[in-house]
């Protein structure tokens, strides 16, 4: 891919590690899956907002999450459409229903998409994508059992 | 509001892939809103609102090139493919209130010469509601363009409802075989079988090919006056009954929501027809926006055509075909007339209503629903009658 007449290639999207966006992979970098949680009425919340959509209150804790889930929905993408994704194709997108009631868009790395099924238990884990000027990023993906 | 104001005049350019249009983005919005003009009777100086879609940037310049020296009322509404029902709202809202006399939406793109969807996708983030959240939490997992956000709520669907490919299948052969009836469809010409359909390559799944909307070049636009001033015009009025438009919660994230498959339309849907005074068995034919095939089910399920989980029965057997129970998109549709950011088809209803619509006029056309769908599921609809 370095030929001046090929395509040059693209590094996968890294989130940008900034705010409330930034605390929570600063968490995965560490090896922790956590979600923000309301002090006041105990609600969960992701992705990250500065106050409680549920009940307006501004206290809150990141608290770490069981890592358990299963799996809500997921396409299965064969076609690129962005050029950092076009050698993993096919690949499926997954949202995963985590224990704590919040949903997460992520990847089940262990599973060929054939295999994928809705209701399917899967843990938390943890792969390094890169870095940005704020440190290694580490997306939070998910295997089966 | 209701029947307050009316559109009185509709006007296309050519659509089409290939060598595409050679006109620019504003010349192309041009043609579109010089033939709506003359649809209605109208100069460009009698103009004094625009409404332009977000990609044509301030009215400022549109109207300077139009011609158009008496602007007083301009804004842009960013719902993305629900922008033009949505802007018809505005608009009657505009005209009845006075703020102006008559007020124009252009809208269009070179949707295949120009940017296409696998080109624009890196730059997206920046114009859909979840801008950062996209870009932090969707696009680091490959998660990047709108087959892919949508075809997410349609496999959940599936697995709730039952709902089946060829029941996906069944809207894009409805469009297909309306389009062999409009000459101005893209895909007139060629018509398509299930087994076609079901053997085209798989995009995202549960989406192939003839799930995909096209990519097209084109414009259109509308004319939107007060009851009153239609009355001075030559074109049979077509009045805006009901409108509303709404946004899903939240609006800027999919994956969270409660009720994934509440959209902007399940909440717009009974305000519209509540302020018309009808119900969606009402309707003579549905223009419902068809980005992908899915998304004709689930907003003929949140707009009350039929309920939840019985969309996929509701498109079967020919009952959204010209001569079923609900005419659904009688020009083809995103799906195979071409990709104009849902002005078509509000200008398709407005044919209907004025009984114009040649080969594939329903019989006695006088009520008809045109839907909007945009961006993470902003949704909008209008009831129009003649």
């Amino acid at each position: 891919m370095t030929d001046a007449g090929k395509k040059k290639a693209v590094g996968l999207p890294l989130p940008l590690m900034q705010g409330l966006h930034g605390e929570f992979y600063g968490h995965c970098a560490a090896g922790r899956l956590s979600f923000q949680r309301c002090s006041d009425c105990g609600r969960w919340r992701h992705v990250p907002r500065e106050i409680c959509p549920a009940c307006s209150s501004w206290n809150w804790s990141w608290e770490q999450s069981s890592g358990r889930g299963t799996v809500y929905t997921y396409t299965i993408a064969e076609r690129p459409m962005h050029p950092a994704f076009a050698e993993r194709c096919p690949y499926a997108v997954v949202v995963v229903e985590m224990e704590e009631g919040v949903r997460l868009l992520s990847r089940v790395v262990d599973c060929p998409p054939s295999e994928l099924e809705i209701g399917a238990a899967v843990k938390v884990d943890f792969e390094d994508v890169g870095s940005t000027a704020a440190g290694k990023v580490l997306l939070p993906v998910f295997r089966r059992g | 509001m209701k029947d307050k104001a009316c559109i009185v005049g509709v006007g296309a350019t050519g659509f089409c892939r290939g060598e595409g249009s050679g006109k620019s983005l504003h010349g192309l919005q041009l043609e579109a809103a010089l033939a709506a003009l003359a649809d209605a009777g109208l100069r460009a100086g009698e103009v004094d609102g625009i409404m332009p879609f977000p990609n044509l940037g301030t009215a400022e310049g549109f109207a300077a090139s139009l011609g158009c020296e008496n602007l007083r009322f301009a804004t842009t509404v960013n719902m993305g493919g629900a922008a033009p029902v949505a802007s018809l709202g505005v608009a009657a809202a505009a005209v009845s209130s006075g703020l102006a006399d008559y007020v124009l939406m252009p809208a269009g793109w070179n949707g295949y010469s120009g940017s296409r969807a696998g080109a624009i996708v890196q730059e997206m983030t920046a114009s859909i509601p979840g801008g950062a959240i996209a870009r932090d939490f969707y696009l680091p997992h490959g998660l990047v363009a709108p087959p892919q956000w949508y075809a997410l709520i349609a496999r959940r669907h599936m697995h709730e409802y039952g709902t089946t490919a060829e029941q996906l299948g069944a809207v894009a052969l409805a469009m297909r075989k309306h389009a062999q009836l409009n000459p101005a469809a893209v895909m007139h010409g060629k018509s398509m079988t299930m087994e076609q359909y079901l053997a085209s390559p798989m995009i995202t799944d549960p989406y192939r090919l003839f799930d995909c909307c096209l990519e097209t070049d084109g414009a259109a636009a509308f004319v939107v006056t007060s009851a009153e001033r239609a009355r001075d015009l030559a074109r049979t009025p077509v009045y805006i009954s009901g409108v509303a438009s709404a946004q899903p919660y939240p609006a800027d994230e999919i994956t969270g929501r409660e009720d994934i498959f509440r959209t902007g339309l399940t909440v717009a849907a009974p305000r519209a027809f509540e302020m018309a005074g009808v119900k969606p068995a009402d309707a003579d034919f549905a223009q419902v926006y068809d980005c992908f095939t899915f998304e004709v089910v689930q907003q003929l399920e949140e707009a009350g055509f039929c309920a939840r989980g019985e969309g996929g029965a509701f498109v079967q057997e020919g009952r959204i075909e010209l001569g079923g129970e609900l005419p659904v998109n009688t020009h083809g549709g995103l799906l195979s007339e071409a990709h104009v950011l849902g002005m078509g088809h509000v200008v398709e209803a407005v044919r209907q209503l004025r009984g114009e619509a040649a080969g594939r006029q329903v019989a006695d056309a006088s009520l008809g629903v045109v839907t909007g769908w945009g961006d993470f599921g902003d949704g909008s609809i209008a009831v129009l009658r003649n």
